[in-house]
């Protein structure tokens, strides 16, 4: 398959643009900058200009990669890399630009010239198309128009607000300085380092293509290794700080970085290992594969056997703090393996999860409070309070579904979602009040006390939610199996073919909605313990959609998938500081480069992948 | 209305009747409690109806956005709101910018237009991109998908903005000629509602001439009426969608500026999930792709949640009542959803789209 000339210059200036516009966003909404906060190597590289060179360089190995597939010669190969790299720099350089004092007349001249510019270049382009000379000539005067009102307002704006920071919050001081690498005072300094570092990036990006792939899968492992060290220092020492000398580590970080010798060594090391890995990984692999039914059985048992020791092991071995992360993670875990039932396994998507958290909570907290709002002060304890909270969770999930049994899709979603407001307005609402009060909220919930030790510290109370993980995860593996889980994906997949063979499917709805509430339930209980007082703030529809994200991300109906969506999707944010500002945005953009790309998710199970590939061709086959 | 089952006695159905009865008796005892009560004057009445009538012709704007692209594409645009939100968040600027140069005092049609056309247009690119980058590829995919894709859209957007104007409120300034009030007898009505209520109007007369009068117009509701036909027709269906959510975008924007003169709390980038949620509500309540509907059930909940909180849950002896004005429109989308998913004026839905 050979491109033609135009199809290459394509694809070069839109992947160089596309990279070019991530560089602009991610600095605009303030990412560089909070990321420039973290070291990643002490002294030598952060996390911010990080982004700023890794961009260029994937975005040029993907264009060479793709051009070297379609038979282009390695030299225009690697000049696509060097012109991506150029794009990548372009539009944060116009920003830096219309940003400085200097170079202020260049925005407004812009702004001035781009309407006629822009509609001019739309009527050439209806002209060669052999347009109406009339219908050339009107839309020429419409995009002028249009484009002027705009043009003509943000000149206003710009004018009258002075600098461009007084809009646009993130295109400030800190942004320039990382962007030109420190070179604020002289701007075109700073512009040409910027530019040849991504031209730089761009053109090693391409390079690696031609690299041949067991060295290049070893770089890429080193690389990889080092580099999320460095980026979670802060987390490593953590866990280091729990099993090794004072001195050592010193030797090995400054404060939360890496040092540069440490990050060397971890890089070479790291890069042996990988290419062993790469060399003789595909043997071992294929030694796995020729073993015996039953010695693949013992080693998978083993496997198991030492993982679930690891977690049993975990709080000593990360300390504190990452046990408290621990504890957050496993909370999401708990409910993104019962919203599974509803969405996984049914189809049901219930974006009002919430409201179970909320049950739980408030049941725990009113039952065990021993504050003025509590109930039935020390009457009971947390482990009396848990099942009812379960209970009431479910009550509550019973009670919301009878409604909306008879709604499908996104009617279902959107009720679900009312539901979960509906729930936030109450709970802040001094109707209220005397019950579960207001704004303020329950406070003084004691913590639980297991064999006369109070479990106060995030390592004990990890043992608690593991407890709750496991017996959820068995649940919901033997419900996968079960005669109910059948109905629920056959439900999921067709709800009037699943009434016609039998099922009742208003029931076994119903079953999915309750079941799926318990979890909810406890994890909003073991919350409220953890945290000692329960706020209506805490419940919002981020939760719901928190959950949400996990599931998908993970891969809808999958168990492991869940598990690991949570890690990442709850974990990453809470160990790197510098993320959680941007939590929503990346899940956003997540949720939808995965439905577009991947919608099974990253674990997926056999079935759905198998379901979503049968979908497409039924649709290729109907000709939709 | 009360439909028994005569052959097996369908619990489902049996629960939703006593919902239903629960429900009108709450209506009714609550009602009854406040009017014999008597606290609020006839007056008071009139001027929550009118508080509430423009108030929901903003809605019925953002209303209109979900019912164009579900005319078309059966699907809900969950992000509309945030769409709503770009309008009137990158609006504020300019809004200063033009008070601080006294253009909004000395000739305020002109700043106002100028405002509304602005909104409109940075709310309309929003929209044509979203549709570009985040659902045309998904097009024909299983009805989740789009679903889940638009949820992310939706905090995707919010997010950004937040990024790029920070997270603050920022009030649109005071117009000095919507200061004053009318007033009729012991009504008085603010001249900033009437704004309101007339501004969304012309908007949504205009809408009603592109859709029924124009070219365009007509080849939206060939679009809608069936896809394949129109494209044998020779009507090119992507420009036509892309076409649709820029003007529903373009209302989505100016309701967002009107918003702003009407309500002198202020904008910020979450301003547009719940107005987004009660659009929708109020499109439902119209019945889904059906545009006067749109427009009808837009007022129609504004009016419900001025009234509601004073008239019933008031009367119920619920203290704070107007705390729940949300409470009541959520409620609301949830009953309709039950009890008339295909809405007011609803005639066209089947099955497969409930």
């Amino acid at each position: 398959m050979d491109l033609s000339r135009s199809q290459t210059r394509q694809t070069i200036i839109t992947l160089g643009l596309l990279s070019g516009a991530l560089i602009l966003f991610t600095g605009a909404v303030g990412m560089i900058a909070a990321f420039h906060e973290r070291e990643v190597v002490n002294d030598f590289i952060t996390l911010g200009q990080l982004v700023l060179l890794i961009t260029p360089l994937i975005f040029g190995y993907t264009a060479a990669n793709r051009l070297g597939m379609a038979g282009e010669a390695p030299i225009v190969a690697l000049g696509g890399g060097i012109i991506i790299g150029l794009l990548t720099a372009l539009p944060t350089t116009i920003m830096l630009l219309f940003n400085s004092d200097e170079f202020r007349f260049l925005l407004d001249w812009s702004l001035r010239l781009a309407p006629f510019v822009a509609a001019t270049a739309i009527a050439w382009r209806m002209h060669r198309q052999n347009a109406e000379t009339l219908t050339v000539i009107g839309s020429w005067l419409l995009v002028a128009a249009l484009l002027g009102i705009v043009t003509f307002s943000l000149a206003l704006i710009f004018e009258v607000k002075g600098e461009l920071r007084s809009v646009l919050v993130n295109i400030n001081r800190d942004w320039v300085d990382v962007v030109t690498f420190d070179n604020r005072r002289e701007l075109l300094t700073g512009i040409l380092v910027f530019s040849l570092a991504s031209v730089l990036a761009g053109f090693l990006g391409s390079l690696c293509c031609y690299v041949p792939r067991t060295p290049r899968r070893a770089l890429f492992y080193g690389l990889s290794v080092t580099l999320l060290v460095g980026a979670f220092g802060e987390t490593v020492r953590l866990v280091l700080q729990e099993n090794l000398e004072r001195d050592t580590l010193n030797q090995l970080f400054r404060r939360d970085t890496l040092r540069q010798n440490a990050a060397l060594g971890l890089f070479v090391f790291s890069t042996v290992i990988g290419y062993l890995w790469a060399a003789f990984g595909d043997q071992a692999r294929q030694g796995f594969q020729n073993l015996g039914g039953q010695q693949v059985q013992t080693t998978r048992m083993i496997g198991t056997v030492l993982f679930v020791a690891l977690l049993l092991v975990l709080p000593w071995l990360i300390g504190r703090t990452l046990s408290d992360v621990a504890v957050t993670i496993g909370l999401f875990v708990l409910m993104g393996l019962g919203l599974n039932i509803a969405i996984g396994l049914a189809g049901l998507l219930d974006l009002g999860y919430v409201t179970n958290y909320a049950v739980g909570a408030y049941i725990l907290a009113v039952m065990t409070s021993i504050g003025p709002l509590g109930l039935m002060k020390g009457v009971f304890s947390f482990w009396m309070v848990i099942p009812i909270a379960l209970l009431a969770a479910m009550f509550a999930g019973f009670i919301f579904a009878v409604p909306v049994l008879r709604m499908r899709g996104d009617y279902l979603a959107i009720a679900t979602l009312g539901f979960g407001e509906i729930i936030g307005k109450l709970a802040i609402s001094d109707w209220l009040k005397p019950l579960i009060g207001g704004a303020q909220g329950v406070q003084a919930i004691p913590k639980p006390i297991f064999l006369a030790t109070e479990l106060k510290n995030p390592e004990q109370l990890y043992y608690i939610v593991l407890v709750a993980c496991l017996i959820t995860l068995f649940v919901s593996i033997r419900l996968n199996n079960s005669r109910t889980g059948r109905q629920w994906m056959a439900i999921r997949e067709d709800e009037d073919v699943a009434t016609a063979m039998g099922i009742d499917t208003a029931r076994a709805k119903l079953l999915a909605f309750t079941l799926s509430a318990a979890t909810g339930g406890v994890a909003g209980a073991i919350f409220a313990a953890k945290v000692g007082s329960v706020f209506p703030n805490s419940f919002t529809v981020f939760i719901s959609i928190n959950v949400l994200s996990l599931i998908i991300v993970g891969g809808i109906a999958s168990n492991p998938g869940i598990v690991v969506g949570a890690v990442v999707l709850i974990g990453l944010p809470e160990l790197l500081r510098e993320f959680s500002d941007f939590r929503f945005l990346l899940y956003g953009a997540l949720l939808i480069m995965m439905m577009i790309n991947r919608p099974q998710g990253l674990i997926p199970t056999k079935i759905v992948t198998h379901e979503i590939r049968a979908g497409v061709k039924a649709k290729a086959a109907a000709g939709d | 209305m009360f439909k028994w089952k005569t052959d097996e006695f369908s619990w489902v159905d049996f629960t939703i009747d006593v919902l239903r009865i629960l429900i009108v008796l709450a209506i009714v005892v609550g009602s009854w409690n406040t009017l014999s009560e008597g606290r609020i004057s006839f007056a008071q009445w009139v001027n929550l109806f009118i508080a509430g009538l423009s108030q929901g012709s903003i809605y019925a704007l953002i209303a209109l956005g979900y019912t164009l692209v579900y005319g078309i594409l059966l699907m809900i645009n969950f992000a509309h709101g945030e769409v709503f939100m770009a309008g009137a968040f990158s609006t504020v600027f300019l809004a200063e910018a033009l008070n601080r140069t006294g253009f909004l005092n000395q000739s305020p049609v002109l700043a106002i237009l100028l405002m509304i056309l602005f909104a409109g247009l940075v709310s309309m690119t929003v929209a044509i991109l979203l549709e570009r980058i985040a659902y045309r590829p998904l097009r024909g995919s299983p009805r989740l998908v789009p679903l889940i894709t638009a949820i992310g859209a939706s905090f995707f957007l919010q997010y950004t903005f937040r990024g790029l104007y920070g997270s603050g409120f920022k009030a649109y300034p005071q117009v000095k000629i919507l200061q004053g009030a009318l007033q009729i007898g012991s009504i008085n009505i603010p001249t900033v509602q009437i704004f309101v209520f007339a501004s969304a109007l012309v908007l949504m007369f205009g809408l009603y001439w592109l859709v029924e009068r124009s070219r365009i117009g007509k080849a939206m509701r060939a679009v809608s009426e069936n896809k394949e036909v129109a494209r044998l027709m020779g009507i090119d269906i992507d420009w036509v969608i892309l076409f649709t959510f820029g003007v529903g975008g373009f209302l989505a924007g100016s309701a967002g500026v009107i918003n702003g003169m009407f309500r002198p709390q202020g904008v910020n980038f979450f301003m547009g999930f719940i107005p987004g949620i009660k659009a929708f509500t109020a499109a439902v309540l119209g019945g889904i792709g059906n545009i006067p509907g749109a427009m009808l059930g837009g007022l129609f909940l504004g009016v419900i949640e001025a009234i509601g909180p004073n008239l019933v849950l008031a009367g119920l002896g619920i203290p704070g009542a107007n705390q729940l004005k949300d409470v009541i429109a959520f409620t609301m989308l949830v009953l309709v959803l039950i009890f008339r998913p295909q809405g007011i004026l609803g005639e066209r839905l089947s099955e497969k789209k409930a």
